[in-house]
């Protein structure tokens, strides 16, 4: 089986300030991880893996430190990695970024099945998946929480908030992979003594490498979102302090309210 | 003969205290007529929240003048009996009193009620870049609480306990006077330390009303590794060697499988990796990363080629929450498995650790009790856990003694410690007093009479 999950580098930490004149995120001097979610697909396709054999491989977009996530995969046990990196992918939205993706992919050659994310925590939009099946015209679904093959197809069990649904999708497809769904395995230090800085794994595919040659489809060119805009969210420190009456169910009813349970 | 509370000290005590912040008999929660370990249950007659040290002084007072016991709680974390009200008589519980009243940034010291939780302090210093190292698996315990059991925790490898952040305290006397012991400063030669004296007190000798605390700046990396192995021997056997490579450390702890499998059961939540018998967690912090690396390679290494299976990285917050997250409620994971457990907290030399952590397994199998452990290998005290997994309640009396003997007496001969962070409280009494023998235990009883002439403080506990 031929796996490849999408993966991305994000800011280190949760709290990310926002640079007030020209609105684009600070992400200088803050410490860059893999972006959490990607994390449970990659622990779902080792685990394909694990099961049936094959090859697992990661690909990501973005600048040259994104290859240290891709490292950091394979030290979790990935076979290789794409860094698709170019200065005309620069300034992506959504669009531009899935059409760059499947570009890349299909530079690869043949894949059964893409484990992606469910959003990532800089960007959040959620899309990039879904539309990545679209520009791949594969068969995709989303809020995956768990995987298996069965015959030619895979079986998938996927969280559609008010029910469960387990279903079988024909290969090559591409699934998004819910949050929490399983503990991901640690970066090994054996593998990263082993591969190093993992030059032989890693391939840089850059906008030569791509079929599709047309600037307009790539980067800020390729991008018809208009950001406005981008602001921290206010930080809520409201309290509410409930003195009266049954607590329990009171604060039952305020969980349940804001759907926590 | 203590005086029983009766309608007019009831009255008493709301004239000082508003009537909302007082609960007698009936009204108190069963949740303070016990801890979480110490195996035994008595109600307080009066629970009275308060709010500051002038409140806390008028109780005191009046308790002194009429003979009725006081005992100080602070969340009732403890796992000796030590916060229970043996005696009945009133409880001053100060979680109420949960302020932080100061951060002074240029002698970083921060300056807080007794009743603020570790989380609490830990979380506001380290928005400010400051650090209060120590670091009790209990995040929920009250600083006071801290302070008066000496916690220890997983940093102390590197930073020490409780006590090496204690600068001041401000303390209400058992007859109800209000002194202050140390302050903001570092060095103090000034008469005897009594401060120190008080620290790991378990409120026998005065009640902690206001701490200045000692802050580091915040290391600017940490990273964790876990290391596995095939056996808990192969595990142990390495820490020793850690410890001689003169690694800069911030902890060693070491767990066995069937507690990360316990405490997965517990949390509901998978452990990265169970794939072994054995594993060692490390934490290296610092404020260059390169540092880092460079120690973490070294003893990453120097495990491997003694029996580590791998290191893996515990390096973003979200690793870090799914090993630490169990480290941290390995407890009562272990408190879950089982009907009922007692706990033995010793501290050994550090290069006793292996031999003493084989030694709980020879007295597992000798007596024939199932005895989990954990803790923190890197400064010698264990965390050894005799579970009872229902035998019959004789049976296991019989057992559970012999296994403590066993131990202590094994701890005394490594030259150990009964207790290295949790106390000696009520439940472990008999075994400091076997240890330290009468002459130490006279001198204890001397300096409490001292204190506290009319033993209305926190009575039965400790010596
Ligand atoms: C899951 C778990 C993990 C734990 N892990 C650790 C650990 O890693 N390291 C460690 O050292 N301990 C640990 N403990 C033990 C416990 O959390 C500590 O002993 C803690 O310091 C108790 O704080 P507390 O606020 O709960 O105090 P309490 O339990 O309320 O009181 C403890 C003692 O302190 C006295 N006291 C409390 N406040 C005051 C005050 N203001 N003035 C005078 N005396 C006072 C009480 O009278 C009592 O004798 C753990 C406990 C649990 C349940």
């Amino acid at each position: 089986m031929n796996i490849i999950v999408c993966i991305k580098q994000v800011p280190g930490t949760t709290n990310v300030n926002v640079d007030p004149v020209t609105g684009t995120l600070i992400r200088d001097g803050v410490a860059a991880k893999m972006n959490p979610y990607d994390l449970y697909a990659l622990e779902l396709g080792f685990k394909l893996k694990d099961k049936h054999g094959g090859t697992l491989n990661v690909v990501s977009m973005g600048p040259n430190s994104a290859l240290e996530v891709i490292r950091e995969a394979i030290y979790m046990g990935a076979d290789g990695g794409v860094l698709i990196s170019d200065r005309k992918f620069g300034g992506a939205d959504v669009l531009a970024t899935s059409y760059t993706l499947c570009s890349g992919i299909l530079a690869l050659g043949d894949f059964d099945v893409i484990l992606c994310g469910k959003q990532t925590t800089d960007g959040d939009t959620a899309q990039v998946g879904s539309e990545l099946a679209e520009h791949l015209k594969v068969p995709h679904a989303a809020n995956v929480r768990d995987v298996d093959v069965d015959g030619d197809r895979i079986k998938y069990v996927s969280n559609l908030d008010n029910k469960i649904v387990t279903a079988k999708i024909k290969t090559p497809c591409l699934l998004c992979v819910d949050g929490e769904v399983n503990t991901p395995r640690l970066p090994s230090f054996k593998r990263k003594l082993q591969y190093g800085d993992c030059a032989e794994q890693i391939r840089i595919i850059t906008f030569d490498d791509l079929q599709d040659k047309d600037e307009t489809h790539y980067g800020l060119k390729g991008s018809p979102t208009q950001v406005e805009r981008i602001f921290n969210p206010d930080k809520k420190s409201e309290k509410e302090i409930i003195k009266d009456g049954n607590l329990a169910s009171e604060m039952y009813k305020i969980l349940r309210d804001r759907k926590f349970v | 003969m203590y005086k029983k509370v009766d309608n007019k000290d009831i009255e008493y005590l709301r004239s000082v205290i508003p009537a909302n912040r007082i609960l007698v008999h009936d009204e108190i929660s069963d949740d303070y007529a016990h801890d979480e370990l110490g195996g035994i249950e008595v109600k307080p007659e009066v629970l009275i929240y308060v709010r500051s040290t002038e409140e806390v002084s008028k109780v005191m007072k009046y308790a002194y003048e009429n003979e009725i016991p006081v005992v100080a709680r602070g969340s009732g974390t403890d796992l000796v009996g030590a916060a229970v009200a043996l005696e009945g008589g009133i409880m001053i519980c100060t979680k109420q009193m949960n302020h932080i009243l100061e951060v002074d940034e240029t002698n970083l010291t921060v300056t807080v009620e007794p009743g603020v939780l570790l989380m609490e302090l830990q979380a506001y210093v380290e928005e400010r870049d400051l650090f209060y190292p120590p670091d009790p698996g209990e995040k929920s315990a009250t600083i006071g609480g801290n302070i008066s059991t000496n916690a220890g925790g997983m940093r102390a490898v590197k930073y020490g306990v409780t006590r090496d952040y204690v600068r001041g305290l401000t303390v209400v006397m058992p007859n109800g006077e209000i002194e202050h012991f140390g302050g903001k400063v570092v060095k103090n030669s000034s008469g005897y330390d009594i401060k120190d004296l008080i620290i790991g007190s378990e409120g026998t000798l005065c009640i902690i009303t206001e701490a200045i605390l000692k802050l580091v700046p915040k290391p600017a990396y940490s990273v964790s590794m876990l290391l596995p192995f095939m056996t808990m021997e192969k595990a142990i056997e390495v820490v020793p060697e850690i410890i001689r490579s003169k690694a800069s450390l911030t902890a060693i702890e070491y767990m066995s499988l069937d507690t990360i499998i316990s405490a997965e059961q517990f949390l509901g939540k998978k452990f990265p990796d169970t794939n072994y018998e054995a594993y060692i967690l490390l934490t290296f912090d610092g404020n260059s990363m390169n540092e880092i690396q460079d120690e973490y390679t070294k003893v990453a290494n120097l495990c491997i080629e003694k029996g580590a299976i791998d290191g893996y990285f515990v390096d973003t917050d979200e690793r870090k929450k799914s090993v630490w997250n169990a480290r941290g409620a390995f407890l009562e994971a272990i408190k879950a498995s089982t009907d009922l457990m007692d706990e033995c907290d010793v501290v050994v030399p550090k290069g006793k650790v292996a031999d003493f952590i084989k030694y709980t397994h020879e007295v597992g199998k000798e007596v024939g009790l199932r005895i989990p452990s954990f803790g923190h290998a890197g400064d010698g005290n264990l965390h050894i856990y005799l579970c009872k997994d229902s035998m019959a309640e004789e049976i296991w009396k019989q057992k559970a003694d012999k296994a403590f003997e066993l131990l202590y007496t094994k701890a005394r001969e490594f030259g150990g410690m009964v207790s290295g962070e949790h106390g000696i409280g009520y439940a472990k009494k008999p075994y400091l007093a076997r240890q330290v023998g009468e002459n130490q235990i006279e001198l204890m009883r001397s300096i409490k009479k001292v204190f506290d002439p009319k033993n209305i403080l926190n009575p039965g506990k400790v010596c």
